[in-house]
């Protein structure tokens, strides 16, 4: 048995939580940034495209 | 017909289709989608001969005996048919426990007695708290349903 | 009904539709979170067997269940797209797969944490644990096939095939605890009740609903640049007041 299985059996609580629950939820906000970013240029290059086509 | 009726024809006969040829293909591979054989299987010589496999089942009551160095034991997996006696050396996963699931990989010698190399847990669906699970016990109950948890596919795949 | 329906499947009414409601799933979702993992953590008993380790339930099945729906609602829409030519299902099957993906993730991520304390293993290779991991190389291989495509038109037919093919492993996934021996448990949640004591319950099915609003949420922020993306040589886009300023 590892240190790795010793710790998780000690700290069970710990390990669910930061193991589980804390990479979860950084993927959420990794995804709720990436949402957010996708706006934002989208936006932008909605906007180019459309004072280049005024200018035409 | 209209276009989009022909397109939904089209997608319905090719999702029927599809899943009948993988329906198939599942039931021809029955044997190598399985993860374990029960002892009746392995009895009934439809697991591998001479190469590793896995035997899955209860932790036979009583039969749990440690040697002396501490690591080997001793133990036997039923599916309340047949028994597979195991011998394996290393540390058990928390939940082996004497009348719960247990799957062992290893060979079975002409002797029998499987060589394990590696076993795991296997618990059951239900979750509750200690004190409900002793109350079920002392009625009885809990031993059948953890029984059940793994006899269950088991005795599904045997009448297969 | 007075409400006309096909209005809110036109991209010009979802568009301002989808916006309204997205900070109302969000924040429900994030309030819902802290109610579920407060009764799952705090309320909710230890189990008999597992001790604490059990606790990763509240995350674990709520993703692998939304990971499965997702599928199924993606080749939905696709199939939509495809029989309809509907720009908005197409659209909508395009946003969903890569939320569909990081739930596929997160089950197999947290149900390999689970099995090493319990099972003895990070993983093995019986039929419930398989299907899922197929699952999630269905989503990635949608999301591939669409980016590899320019012509959008184009890539949705050429995709939506894929996510209606690969619609056929999902009852796999659910029933493989049934039809196969497999290591993992059979379903907690059966159609005949469920055997589990009732705060795991509430906290599991609290945390599925915020799970669902937040997933509904990103979908719906993500398919809003879509349409932007998609529709942005239409007049109404132009006319939109983030547009213009």
């Amino acid at each position: 048995m590892n240190g790795l299985d010793i710790w998780m059996r000690e700290n069970p609580i710990t390990y669910v939580l930061l193991g589980s629950y804390a990479v979860a939820f950084l993927i959420f906000a990794v995804e709720i940034a990436m949402v957010r970013h996708k706006r934002k240029i989208t936006l932008q290059q909605v906007r180019l495209m459309r004072d280049a086509g005024d200018e035409e | 017909m209209k276009a989009r009726e022909k397109r939904f024809l089209f997608i319905a006969v090719g999702v029927v289709a599809v899943g009948l040829a993988v329906a198939l293909v599942l039931n021809a591979l029955d044997k190598n989608v399985s993860l374990y054989f029960t002892p009746t299987q392995v009895f009934n010589n439809e697991a591998p001969h001479g190469r590793s496999f896995r035997i899955g089942g209860l932790v036979e009551e009583g039969s749990v005996k440690r040697e002396a160095d501490g690591l080997t034991v001793n133990f036997a997996i039923t599916d309340t048919h047949k028994r597979i006696p195991v011998v394996y050396k290393g540390i058990l996963p928390d939940l082996f426990k004497e009348g719960k699931g247990v799957v062992a990989q290893g060979s079975v010698g002409p002797d029998g007695v499987m060589q394990a190399d590696e076993v795991l847990a296997k618990h059951d669906e239900n979750y509750m708290p200690p004190e409900a699970a002793d109350a079920l016990q002392k009625a009885g109950v809990a031993n059948a349903a953890a029984a059940s948890a793994v006899s269950e596919p088991a005795a599904a795949s045997a009448v297969k | 009904m007075a409400i006309n329906w096909f209005k809110y499947s036109a991209p010009t009414t979802f568009y301002g539709l989808a916006g309204k409601l997205i900070p109302w799933f969000g924040i429900s979702a994030a309030i819902l979170f802290a109610v579920g993992l407060y009764i799952g953590f705090y309320v909710a008993p230890t189990d008999y067997q597992q001790g604490e380790f059990y606790r990763i339930i509240f995350i674990h099945v709520p993703s692998s269940i939304i990971s499965m729906f997702l599928y199924l609602i993606m080749a939905g829409y696709a199939a939509l797209g495809l029989i309809f030519n509907t720009r908005l299902s197409s659209m909508m099957a395009t946003a969903i797969a890569p939320t569909g993906a990081l739930f596929a993730f997160i089950s197999l991520w947290t149900g390999a944490l689970w099995g090493k304390p319990m099972w003895g293993a990070w993983w093995v290779w019986d039929a419930r644990l398989t299907s899922e991991l197929i699952l999630l190389f269905l989503y990635l291989g949608y999301i591939a096939l669409h980016a590899s495509i320019d012509d959008p038109r184009r890539a949705d037919r050429a995709s939506a095939l894929l996510a209606i093919v690969g619609s056929v492993n999902v009852p796999i996934i659910y029933f493989s605890v049934k039809w196969w021996n497999t290591l993992h448990q059979g379903s907690t949640i059966k159609f005949s009740g469920t055997s589990m004591h009732v705060a795991m319950q509430q906290a599991m099915f609290i945390t599925l609903v915020a799970c669902w609003l937040y997933a509904i949420a990103v979908i719906l922020a993500r398919v809003r640049s879509i349409i932007l993306e998609r529709e942005r040589h239409t007049k109404w886009i132009t006319e939109l007041p983030e547009v213009k300023n």
